[in-house]
């Protein structure tokens, strides 16, 4: 049967859905907001604003991190900015601009009126950090300073140097940390959501497993909000932290949340390249870096091959042999192509064997040209009329460090060379998911009263994210669409009493996260979760990562499947259930990206189109760019799970462009 | 490289700890610090032993979960690194390594290497922000902010609350940490206003979680993986000692 998937877009015009809609929906008045309970899982950016606007709101709010505390959320580790439609610069940016640019980078496969309402509330973000005390650039005249990300031709990217993610997040811990003091909310650090319980079909729990001591505890509320980020550890080498995982996610899903294009992953273009297989995760370099870092390979086989064999360097290389290739393929964008296409053509260039690191897996991303510039200009700037070599690359350096000084401190610790000196090397590394939990206008799931916020969802970047909007996203469903949207649901639940959690769902519910875990436990094989991990990871990097075909994917299908089945027959999880128990969290995270890892693998098989972050070899022009095919693939696949041994079950929310013409995707 | 590792192990924060030594071979000089462990753990894992337990998260030196005691230094030797950043290269072969926990009374241990670091969150909750809801905030460039003032503000706000501080410091004083928010908020006009106030509040949370007291001795900075300054100190005892004179707040 299928699930008839109700976007909920508001009537009106593009531009005026939003503001009618807010000014019309339900609310829940103060006296009633302060019986009704929220939980939130998940403490980055989308789940620490949420929790701190409904406590702020008057609402219960218990909010939930596996962390030591809501700082530790990956939110964190965002470097290079946020977006935000404030056309500060005077350079044309508007919000239907901010909108258009979105949809057209996620190559027409989001919602356009989520889209919008997303490009409004931008701005709103920006002043509410200010006024948090986030630490934003400024110009020397005292105003905000912007930078430019892939993708658009305007400078829209609000930044702390190279740790935006870092100040936001402190800014929406802050916050939440006033409310957690002001009694609204209640935090339960070290408490991870292990399973959903649902009372008569809607959302009104959840079992939690205390890491600290491995109690499962029962909490009730009436809605449930999921904010836990994405599910990029799937393919266990990702710039996720360590312990990102989709568990929260997916166990929604197995009580009935649809996963929505689960495919529509992000390779991001500037990672650190894998050096060896003790890796466990990898180091993103902000996009920011392509504003002025310029990206080539050697013009020829032998310069690549010596380079790879360590008796050339990248400097050794003239400027005439050396291939400038997203400057020569895509003049009109050049080095910020948005991160699907960057991903893919230093694919290619590998593939043809221009790769410069010992693995042949790596591309340079080359600052001296400018050092030099900025240099000059610096030069100019002091009254220096004949600057000499020497003293433009110190200059040149010195505006390099200004801007990007941490981000070339870190390359240098990991990979010990001088970004300074030699050109940065660089790789694409899974980074984010667009999919995620199907959601309507309301960010709420098909599960009622089960909402999901932030990477968690699927809303708004359709098949490929760009730059510096995923701060964006978050923060906007945290700060400026939950707490309004939400009230729909509850303004019809407010004479629903506080739910006990002795009521059978919540045991059921706790009894079956039990037999998870003592299945888990209970095994005692030879293998570590580790291990089963990382295989995981590379079927899933070998067949669904940046490029697919339909054999690889049902081929990958079948491993994963004989991969789970032995997991559960020879892993080896050490210590008992009933204690802080690192490696047992770990066995059941990975057992859920298996579920899910197929569910991808299926999503992948059934999209035959290329389109944004999802390229299918079988799908593509002459000239390699991605082919899409809006006649048949214009829509949201939102795949409903039915257990191990069926295939899950899709269902389509068809897209509606009523303000935006389709258009092939060119960044030439 | 061939390593000896010298590792505290402890089962909980009731039961006595001591240190356990392991021989490591073939560690890769490419290896970061915690990857090492990881191969470590793997080797325990493989005979059926007990991994030791850590905090890691982002690997990146921005979350601040990590933080080991290697060979006596929080997050190792090496200036402005966190644990996690920290690479096999700068160690050679034949090395004996000692990695203990943090070691002060406000971070109880939870297993082996990792503590417990809710004291942090306290304080914060005492003061560590500016009170404003969402929804109520002019526009962004209403209030100029000069460039450098923004920058020092960056420079306060870098602290990723990993409790290096803390370890370094003899008196286990957590004033590095809570100095940096104080003045990170105090140097921006949004967090000026209520600076006072929030200085008293968050003072009077550390001391309520046992951290102790200032000496003025400087180690926190010498370690501290994201290089914050002491002068954060300064500002902090400025904001405490002026809200004294201040008729609403007195300090207490």
């Amino acid at each position: 049967m299928s699930i008839k998937l109700d976007s909920k877009v508001p009537a009106g015009s593009l531009g005026d859905k939003w503001t009618n809609y807010r000014s019309t929906m339900n609310l829940v008045a103060p006296n009633n907001k302060r019986r009704i309970e929220i939980i939130i899982v998940g403490t980055g950016l989308a789940g620490a604003a949420a929790a701190a606007t409904l406590g702020e709101l008057g609402y219960k709010v218990k909010v939930f991190t596996f962390h030591d505390s809501p700082r530790r959320a990956h939110s964190i580790a965002a470097q290079g900015g946020i977006n935000a439609a404030k056309n500060y610069q005077n350079d044309g940016d508007s919000v239907y601009r901010l909108f258009y640019d979105t949809i057209k980078g996620g190559d027409y496969r989001s919602r356009e009126a989520n889209v919008h309402r997303l490009a409004e509330v931008s701005r709103n973000i920006i002043d509410q950090a200010v006024a948090q005390g986030v630490p934003f650039a400024r110009e020397y005249g005292g105003l905000l300073a912007n930078r430019s990300f892939g993708g658009v031709q305007v400078s829209r990217t609000f930044y702390a140097r190279g740790q935006t993610g870092q100040q936001l997040l402190l800014g929406a811990y802050q916050a939440l940390s006033r409310q957690v003091s002001l009694g609204t909310v209640e935090l339960y650090n070290r408490h991870e959501m292990l399973d959903l319980v649902k009372v008569d079909g809607k959302a009104r729990g959840i079992i939690a497993r205390n890491l600290l001591n491995g109690k499962l505890e029962r909490f009730a509320a009436h809605s449930v909000v999921i904010g836990s980020g994405g599910y990029g550890n799937v393919f266990y080498l990702s710039t996720n932290a360590m312990n990102c995982n989709a568990t929260a996610a997916w166990r929604a899903t197995r009580r009935g949340a649809l996963m929505a294009n689960p495919c529509f992953t992000q390779i991001h273009p500037t990672c650190i390249p894998v050096s060896g297989d003790y890796q466990s995760k990898l180091t993103l370099m902000s996009e920011s870096l392509r504003n002025d870092g310029r990206v080539w390979v050697p013009k020829n086989q032998d310069d690549a091959k010596a380079i790879r064999e360590g008796e050339k360097k990248g400097v050794d290389i003239p400027e005439g042999d050396r291939d400038y290739y997203l400057e020569r393929r895509y003049p009109a964008f050049g080095n910020l192509v948005p991160r699907d296409v960057a991903s893919r053509a230093a694919k290619v260039a590998c593939d043809e064997g221009l790769g410069v690191a010992p693995t042949g897996l790596a591309v340079y991303l080359d600052f001296e040209a400018a050092i030099e510039r900025y240099g000059k200009s610096k030069a100019i700037s002091q009254n220096i009329d004949n600057p000499d070599a020497a003293t433009i690359v110190k200059f040149g350096e010195e505006v390099i460090e200004e801007k990007y000084g941490n981000l070339f401190e870190m390359y240098e610790k990991i990979t010990g060379e001088d970004p300074y000196k030699n050109p940065m090397k660089i790789y694409p590394a899974v980074h984010y998911t667009m999919g995620g939990l199907w959601v309507d206008y309301n960010l709420e799931t098909n599960v009622p009263g089960l909402f999901s916020i932030g990477e968690a969802n699927y809303s708004d970047h359709g098949a490929n994210r760009l730059g510096a909007s995923a701060l964006m996203q978050g923060l906007a469903d945290g700060y400026f669409v939950l707490p309004y949207t939400i009230g729909q649901f509850l303004s019809e639940e407010i004479r629903t009493p506080a739910f006990k959690t002795d009521l059978p769902e919540f045991e059921n519910a706790e009894k079956d996260t039990q037999a998870r875990i003592d299945q888990l436990m209970s095994v005692k094989g030879n293998q570590s979760v580790e291990s089963f991990h990382r295989r995981l990871g590379k079927i899933m990097w070998d067949h669904c990562g940046m490029s697919r075909n339909a054999e690889g994917l049902k081929s990958a299908i079948k491993m994963i499947k004989e991969l789970r089945e032995e997991y559960y027959k020879d892993v080896f999880v050490p210590g008992e259930a009933g204690e802080f128990n690192p490696e047992l969290e770990k066995a059941l995270r990975v057992a859920d990206f298996f579920e899910l890892g197929e569910v991808m693998c299926y999503d992948a098989l059934g999209r035959e189109e290329s389109c944004g972050g999802h390229f299918r070899e079988e799908f593509k022009t002459p000239e390699g760019e991605a082919l899409r095919d809006d006649e048949n693939f214009t829509f949201v696949s939102a795949w409903e799970y039915k257990g191990w041994d069926e295939e899950p079950v899709e269902h389509k929310e068809q897209l509606v462009f009523e303000n935006v013409e389709l258009k092939t995707r060119s960044y030439k | 490289m061939k390593l000896t590792l010298k590792i505290w192990r402890q089962a909980n924060a009731g039961v006595k700890g001591k240190f356990v030594t392991y021989e490591l071979d073939n560690v890769s000089e490419h290896m970061s610090f915690l990857e090492m462990l990881d191969v470590l753990n793997e080797k325990i894992i493989s005979q059926k032993g007990d991994p030791v337990a850590f905090e890691h998260d982002c690997r990146e030196g921005i979350c601040g979960a990590c933080g080991l005691v290697i060979n006596g230094h929080p997050h190792g030797l090496n200036s402005g690194t966190t644990t996690c950043q920290l690479h096999m290269r700068f160690f050679k072969d034949g090395d004996i390594i000692t990695i203990e926990p943090y070691r002060a009374s406000a971070f109880p241990v939870l297993k082996d290497l990792a503590v417990s670091r809710d004291s942090f969150d306290r304080i914060i909750q005492a003061g560590g922000y500016v009170s404003v809801n969402t929804g109520q905030a002019q526009d962004g460039n209403a209030i100029p902010i000069e460039k450098d003032t923004a920058l020092d503000a960056f420079d306060a706000a870098a602290c990723i609350g990993c409790g290096a501080c803390v370890a370094a410091c003899p008196n286990a004083s957590a004033m590095l940490f809570v100095s940096a928010k104080v003045a990170h908020l105090a140097t921006v006009p949004q967090g000026k206003v209520e600076a006072k106030r929030r200085a008293q509040k968050m003072v009077a949370q550390m001391d309520e979680e046992n951290f102790g007291f200032c000496s003025n001795i400087g180690a926190c900075e010498a370690e501290c993986p994201k290089e914050i300054s002491v002068e954060n100190i300064a500002i902090l005892n400025r904001e405490y000692l002026s809200s004294a004179f201040s008729a609403e707040e007195q300090a207490t």
